[in-house]
């Protein structure tokens, strides 16, 4: 009985220390949190993901929550690295070093089933204003446009209310149509669309699957495009980092904006761009 | 020690363990509320709660339609859970054979365990283009966000009211059967109002299931801020509300959050008050004693 009850003890014990040593116990290890946008997310995450592969000793953890949560963050230092897929406003980028990683495109999409290849900036104001209302009115067939957007808050449709819908003459800002369907993620609009032959949405270029991507202005969605800056609804994607960026968070920035992270950049169809702003 | 301070001893830990879950009601109601109540003060009760429009980045906080969005999806699907569930009941108490309640039983509670997430992706991927093929629109709409519920609280209904009627007293039942009622008689008069109590216990369990649901709502209903026209029109929540920006939200905006969760609060409070009442009012009393 008493040796039982000690073999037990021993192998609980070695399962401990194996554990704590698996998971990288040890303060030699240096972690680096990343927090911010969730656009920028799944490219953070694979850069992430490559950088600790090269580099065992450096622990990123990725999370979301939105570029206002990303600023936040790294202001207060919650997090090292912020990241923002919003151009900062004065007042935000107080103390902050800004990179700007890449830029990534905005794709209207709609449905597979859709005759339309592309509409114009006037045309997509119209339409996710509320002025035009049906499909006929922009070359299509004669069916109620339905809309989805993302939720109020979040980066892309920021950035798409920016510079689609653009500002009254007055300086408010031009509001979505109200009765748009709202979903809470890229995935969630793209699914809605593929299901949807009347919807229109806009999501990442980067992610864009499964339904289709117009052009706007004649100007398809493509990295080319979006380097020279044809296509027109586009936006940063930032690091932010308070101060100025020292250690393995420098390292890592460092990293990404070599040769190397800006390499899967690319791979995620963003424009890699990897550099500081002033 | 001697019995005296054992016993005290005892009592007082029971007594801690039970007022720690009143506690931790208080500090949540007391947190939501500092939270909350700054924004309800800067942007007036009334036009709070009246108010029609919710559009943050315009600092717009009216969470009315929210509200309706929330009792219409809520009393939709109750609409069709209850009867549901109600006669699922009678039949697994009453009519079923014990190998048929072996089957069903299991097979209900799995609805139970199967997380919301799931039921919303389920809703997404079938039963929008499905509500959009049969009945226009968008398919996003509060009638497939209560079709969803239902199905969700359908298993909290018929396990609770089962367990009330077979609590039935068999004697009740034999006394009907003895004067010559039939079985459905029987049930109809005798089981079924006895069993009341417990049946409206399930119906405020499902209740409270329904209103508090968020994912699978955020990813049907549409979350379009409006009073709807139709059960076919998207609606708004105000869970999903609260779910869909809390990630977003600094200043006032976070407190305008904060204040929909007390909105929530009062929401369930108000029904549950209702429906104990309800319960009270049913109870069947025989002999000096009730059911």
């Amino acid at each position: 009985m008493d040796t039982k009850y000690v073999i037990g003890i021993v192998v609980i014990l070695l399962v401990i220390v194996g554990a704590y040593f698996a998971l990288g116990g040890g303060n030699n290890q240096q972690s680096i949190s990343i927090v911010g946008s969730t656009s920028v997310q799944p490219v953070a995450e694979k850069l992430a993901t490559e950088y600790m592969k090269k580099n065992p000793d450096v622990k990123i953890t990725v999370q979301g929550g939105g570029s206002s949560v990303g600023i936040k963050s790294v202001q207060d230092g919650s997090a090292d690295i912020g990241t923002s897929s919003k151009e900062l406003k004065s007042d935000e980028s107080q103390g902050l070093t800004q990179y700007e990683i890449a830029k990534d495109g905005i794709a209207v999409i709609v449905n597979n089933q859709n005759s339309i290849s592309g509409l114009t900036l006037e045309q997509l104001k119209g339409i996710f204003s509320g002025n035009i209302t049906n499909w006929k009115d922009v070359g299509g067939a004669d069916a109620k446009i339905n809309i989805v957007v993302r939720e109020d808050g979040s980066g892309t449709r920021d950035a798409f209310q920016e510079i689609v819908l653009g500002k009254l003459a007055n300086g408010t800002k031009v509001s979505f149509v109200k009765d748009a369907i709202v979903q809470s993620s890229t995935e969630a609009v793209q699914q809605t669309v593929a299901q949807d032959p009347n919807s229109v949405g806009f999501v990442s270029f980067a992610v864009v699957k499964g339904t289709k991507a117009l052009q706007v202005n004649n100007v398809a969605p493509s990295e080319a495009t979006i380097t020279d800056g044809s296509y027109k609804i586009q936006r940063p994607f930032f690091f932010l980092v308070k101060g100025e960026a020292s250690g393995a968070v420098k390292a890592f920035i460092d990293w990404v904006n070599g040769p190397e992270g800006q390499a899967i950049i690319k791979e995620d169809k963003l424009v890699p761009v990897g550099q500081k702003v002033t | 020690m001697s019995r005296w301070t054992e016993e005290f001893f005892i009592e007082k830990g029971l007594l801690l363990t039970a007022v720690s879950s009143i506690i931790i009601i208080a500090l949540i109601i007391i947190f939501i509320f500092m939270e909350g109540l700054p924004a309800i003060q800067a942007y007036g009760f009334f036009n709070f709660i009246f108010g029609m429009d919710w559009a943050p980045s315009s600092g717009q906080y009216g969470v009315f339609p929210m509200i309706i969005g929330s009792l219409g999806i809520t009393v939709l699907s109750l609409l069709m859970a209850v009867p549901l569930g109600i006669l699922c009941a009678i039949f697994l108490s009453e009519v079923a054979s014990s190998k048929m309640r072996r089957i069903l039983n299991p097979t209900i509670q799995t609805l139970a365990g199967i997380p919301s997430v799931v039921y919303g992706f389920f809703g997404l991927i079938l039963l929008v283009p499905f509500m959009r093929v049969q009945f226009g629109g968008t398919g996003f709409s509060m009638f497939t966000a209560s079709i969803i519920l239902t199905v969700m609280i359908l298993p909290i209904i018929v396990s609770v009211s089962e367990d009330a009627l077979r609590s039935i007293p068999q004697e009740y039942k034999e006394a009907s059967l003895a004067l010559g009622a039939t079985h459905w008689q029987t049930i109809k008069n005798v089981i079924f109002p006895a069993a009341i109590p417990g049946v409206i216990t399930s119906v405020i369990l499902g209740m409270g299931r329904a209103i508090g649901e968020t994912l699978a709502i955020i990813m049907v209903a549409g979350n379009v801020v409006q009073i709807p026209g139709s059960i076919l029109d998207p609606v708004r929540a105000l869970t999903s509300n609260i779910a869909i920006e809390m990630g977003y939200a600094t200043g006032i905006h976070y407190n305008a959050l904060f204040a929909t969760g007390i909105v929530l609060i009062f929401m369930i409070i108000v029904l549950l008050i209702l429906a104990n009442y309800l319960h009270y009012k049913k109870k069947v009393t025989i002999g000096g004693g009730y059911l």
